[in-house]
């Protein structure tokens, strides 16, 4: 019933925010909604749940992190959002705090649900929700990015669609499209059936990801949305993406099909970690630096789930690490553009001076982002090139570094010159909004944390959910 | 040969066919629709016997996709005062004939692969072609309306391919898709609008500034 | 053998009806009283009746086009089974003969066209070929439908006793198939929306412009050639629509004979209703058919 309650509340308060008039009264909707999810995901992490709504909805470890990840993140954003829509033009917001909410409602429903199609419903939803946020701006080329992201979003999710068909056509036993009687019943599943079900729900949901070469609508949408927005996607929408991946790879690998999955996995990985190096080098606008930069951890995931043995437990502390970093990431470059009113590395100059603490927070989070100690994500992405030697994959291992190294080349000289190389005409420094700062600091420390120490009870959920992911035949 | 469902599913295919073929917008937008009124007829005439969750089903079917939506896509076109659709990247010809070859190549699959079994023998070739057909109008064509129609047809092209799995489906979740595809929709279509007063103009091959 | 030559006879005989009945139709749908439904009959005897002029740049070509229409269109209908049976002649193959006389006589017509060295010929001859060009390989499609469904190679056999016994179960690609020959029948013999036979216009005509030349008989044997073309393909829709192979072949005929009544009325109820195509709209028109067609035949190859 809780988990039903925590899908139903932001949706509720979605519709009354598109109701209320006073800008205040909306704008404490959003953040007490964002406090009372983050409240119950906390609860949820210490008293166990049992399933509910004949086994629709549950809460598994994966499932938990993903929610935990979104909650935070969403805490996040809604508290810079007030400061956003503070200094944004007086148009009270009222469309986009109700996408905002919309999107946490479907992306609960993703995380908690259990049933497949309404896992599909629940991804929907949120691309449905951002989409009036991606084009805030109500210019030109917002209106262009709105329109890729919705065509190409649409189609991959309609092929996803077309794929959870398939997977209810494999079934032969058990309850419908539930992944507990899937998984469990995998011998039971027609494997032709199950393998383009497979395919098409890779295509589906790697489109939502933003997985290469599917990742065409990434750079535009994130370069053209307002930047919180641009963060909530990079690290909510495609964690909850990615579950919707993990979830049929549990399904696929449960029934045996391992070796038809990994290689598949293995490519997409490797294709996006080199499309990423390749367009990141000479990218000059800070925002699709970090579009493709989303790309490139999205291969590692992938790259990840593909390569077994570790590399499920690298993915998952990757999908926990990703989604706080480029949550704070995105924030300072809002920060950035809320001053300058632009995020190309020629506009935006000498942010050290003109916002100390949003440079700093950039500057760290350019080591973070790349992949270097002390940061959690360096832990992750050693994980999954453990897993890549351990396996026998030597070659991708080598690679992998190849690239990393080269999208660090490429990041650091956009940001440290935007951070850096002084602005030519001496521009004011307004004093910086604690609302639009603490939230970017929060991720950050929180990041540094998770690089020095797991927590042991983050490890054991961790642990358990690389299990459900590592399964081999 | 038999059946109704048969005769619906052929009426089907033809209806893909028109809207690949025709160069007006609102033929095709009524091509969309009585392809909605179609596929609304079909799970009653694939399940005989009168259950509430058909009778929930092609309800909710007919009003979404033969009234409600053909209705506001004539509102989006009256709007931008488009009337006809320019010559596509391939050409009209060009797409009849890859429209059939699409269909030759669905019926080949559906024969070579275990595909589940269902009431219709047609059922999935005439599912897969349509999804088929939708991609290519999708791809294809200028208009941004067209577009949308083509994701319209793909989308109706895999509702097809769920009613053989109609059993295994729950009425809930069919009622939350069709839902989705309509507000999808209806935000395409409110894009469109904005598109047409931005760029006065419907022609997608305008929308290139944004680049690496 | 008396049977099938007295009903070729009888095609013959009432071929010059049809585009009369075709134009009285589109006349009494617009709101007009139209020509009468023989009037056809009536011209053709004044033009016999006249003399034939000849211009000066034509040679023996020009004058050879209307006899190889006329004996083409009249081989071809000896081999349809026209009372449901039997044909006059028949062999396997022979639906190739008969697309070959019936491209045969289009060809003498085209070259009988240039030969006058005019323009407004040369322009015609050119939109001609390019609707045949797409219209055959439709005329093919069409027939590989019959042939998959009846297993028979010759026209007589595909379309006769055979055609009525598959009829139940083929029904649906028999339907695309006789849809696909309606709309070739409209662009081989130059009816809305390929051709507009009402135009004066030469710019716009395609087979009117080619035979603008011709005079007294020659012009007589052009336009008869004409109406036993669309008698032709009329027979071949009603062939493939009505399995006549299950009647008495006096019946059969009689039934055939009103359907092509029918078909004429149809073929007048859509040139009311649509308008003429733009000249690069046709192939698309065409390819439609052979669409159809196609699908036609993917049904039966299931």
């Amino acid at each position: 019933m809780l988990l039903l309650l925590l899908v139903l509340l932001p949706a509720a308060m979605a519709g009354v925010a598109y109701l209320v008039r006073p800008v205040p009264l909306r704008l404490g909707c959003l953040v007490g909604t964002a406090f009372v999810h983050l409240a119950v995901v906390g609860w949820l992490w210490a008293v166990p749940l049992a399933p509910t709504l004949s086994g629709w909805l549950a809460i598994d470890p994966l499932g938990l992190l993903v929610l935990s990840v979104v909650s935070l993140l969403f805490a996040v954003v809604a508290v810079y959002a007030v400061g956003f829509l503070r200094t944004e033009p007086p148009r009270g917001g009222r469309v986009f705090v109700t996408g905002l909410l919309g999107f946490l409602a479907g992306s609960t429903l993703v995380a908690v649900s259990h049933h497949l199609a309404l896992l599909w419903v629940g991804m929907e939803t949120t691309t449905l929700a951002l989409a009036p946020l991606v084009y805030h701006r109500h210019d030109r080329r917002s209106l262009e990015a709105v329109w890729k992201y919705l065509l190409l979003s649409s189609v991959g999710i309609a092929l996803a669609l077309l794929g959870t068909f398939f997977v209810a056509a494999a079934q032969t036993s058990g309850r419908p499209l539930i992944l507990e009687d899937l998984v469990s019943g995998g011998a039971g599943l027609q494997p032709a059936l199950l393998r383009t079900a497979f395919v098409f729900l890779l295509v589906g949901y790697g489109t939502k990801m933003g997985l290469a070469p599917l990742h065409a609508w990434k750079p535009d949408t994130y370069g053209e949305a307002p930047s919180l927005v641009s963060g909530l996607m990079a690290g909510g929408l495609t964690s909850c993406a990615f579950l919707g991946l993990a979830r049929i790879t549990e399904v696929t690998m449960a029934a045996g099909q391992a070796a038809f999955v990994e290689p598949l996995l293995l490519a997409f990985g490797l294709v996006s970690l080199v499309v990423a190096a390749a367009f990141i080098i000479g990218q000059a606008d800070l925002k699709r630096l970090l579009a493709y930069s989303s790309v490139e951890h999205m291969g590692l995931l992938v790259l990840g789930l593909g390569l077994g043995g570790v590399g499920p437990y690298g993915t998952v502390l990757h999908l926990v690490n990703n989604g706080l970093t480029k949550g704070f990431m995105f924030l300072a470059v809002g920060n950035v553009v809320l001053v300058t009113g632009s995020a190309s590395s020629e506009a935006a100059r000498g942010i050290l001076r003109r916002l100390p603490v949003s440079g700093v927070v950039l500057l760290l989070g350019l080591f973070a982002v790349t992949g270097s100690p002390p940061f959690g994500l360096f832990l992750s992405e050693f994980t999954i090139l453990n897993a890549a030697i351990a396996q026998g994959h030597p070659w991708i291992a080598l690679a992998v570094v190849l690239l990393l190294a080269l999208i660090f080349v490429g990041m650091a000289a956009v940001v440290l010159e935007v951070v850096y190389r002084p602005a030519e005409t001496p521009a004011p420094a307004p004093r910086e909004s604690l609302l639009l700062v603490a939230g970017p600091i929060l991720l950050l420390l929180a990041v540094l944390l998770l690089g020095l120490w797991v927590p042991p009870p983050l490890h054991r959920v961790l642990l358990d959910a690389a299990r459900g992911l590592g399964v081999a035949p | 040969m038999s059946g109704l469902h048969d005769l619906l599913l052929l009426c089907v295919v033809l209806t893909n066919f028109w809207v690949l073929g025709t160069t007006r917008m609102s033929s095709t937008i009524r091509a969309t629709a009585i392809q909605g009124t179609l596929l609304a007829a079909l799970p009653v005439a694939l399940h005989p016997g009168w259950s509430l969750h058909m009778l929930g089903l092609a309800a909710g079917t007919f009003l979404v996709k033969a009234v409600v939506l053909p209705t506001f896509l004539s509102w989006a076109i009256r709007e931008a005062a488009v009337r006809r659709e320019v010559e596509p990247l391939i050409g009209f010809s060009m797409s009849l004939t890859l429209g059939a070859m699409a269909v030759a190549l669905s019926f080949g699959i559906a024969q070579h692969i275990p595909l589940p079994e269902s009431a219709s023998s047609l059922l999935i070739p005439v599912a897969l072609s349509t999804v088929m057909v939708g991609l290519l109008v999708l791809t294809t064509r200028n208009k941004a309306l067209s577009q949308v129609i083509g994701y319209l047809v793909l989308e109706n092209g895999i509702y097809v391919f769920g009613l053989s799995q109609v059993e295994r489906v729950p009425f809930l979740v069919e009622l939350g898709v069709l839902l989705d595809i309509f507000v999808g929709i209806f935000i395409m279509g409110i894009v469109v609008f904005h598109i047409n007063r931005a760029f006065d103009s419907l022609d997608s091959t305008r929308l290139t500034e944004l680049k690496d | 053998m008396l049977g099938p030559f007295l009903t070729l006879l009888l095609l013959l005989a009432a071929a010059p009806a049809l585009p009369g009945i075709a134009t009285r139709t589109r006349a009494a749908l617009t709101g007009r009283r139209g020509a009468p439904t023989l009037q056809l009959y009536r011209d053709l005897a004044k033009l016999l009746r006249k003399n034939v002029v000849y211009s000066r740049t034509t040679t023996p070509v020009f004058r050879l086009g209307p006899i190889v229409v006329v004996a083409t269109v009249v081989v071809a209908a000896t081999l349809l089974p026209l009372d449901g049976h039997t044909a006059l002649f028949g062999f396997t193959g022979d639906l190739v003969a008969f697309t070959g006389l019936l491209g045969l006589g289009r060809f003498a017509l085209v070259l009988a066209g240039l030969d006058t060295g005019s323009s407004f010929e040369g322009m015609g001859a050119s939109r001609e070929v390019t609707v045949s060009a797409f219209a055959e390989p439709a005329l093919f499609l069409c027939f590989t439908v019959l042939v998959l469904a009846t297993g028979e190679l010759s026209l007589g056999g595909m379309l006769g006793e055979r055609l009525a016994a598959v009829w139940g179960s083929t029904a649906p690609s028999l339907v695309l198939a006789a849809a696909a020959l309606f709309m070739l029948a409209l662009a081989e013999t130059s009816r809305v929306p390929v051709d507009d036979p009402a135009t004066h216009l030469e710019l716009t005509m395609i087979h009117e412009v080619i035979v603008l030349d011709h005079s007294g008989p020659e012009l007589a044997m052009i336009l008869f050639g004409n109406a036993v073309k669309l008698a032709l393909f009329a027979a071949l829709v009603v062939s493939v629509l009505v399995p006549l192979g299950r009647l008495q072949p006096w019946l059969a005929g009689v039934v055939m004979l009103g359907g092509m009544g029918l078909v004429a009325v149809a073929v007048g109820i859509v040139e009311s209703c649509m308008a003429r195509l733009r000249m690069n709209r046709v192939p698309q028109f065409l390819v439609a058919a052979a669409a159809l067609a196609v699908f036609g035949v993917i049904l039966l190859l299931r």
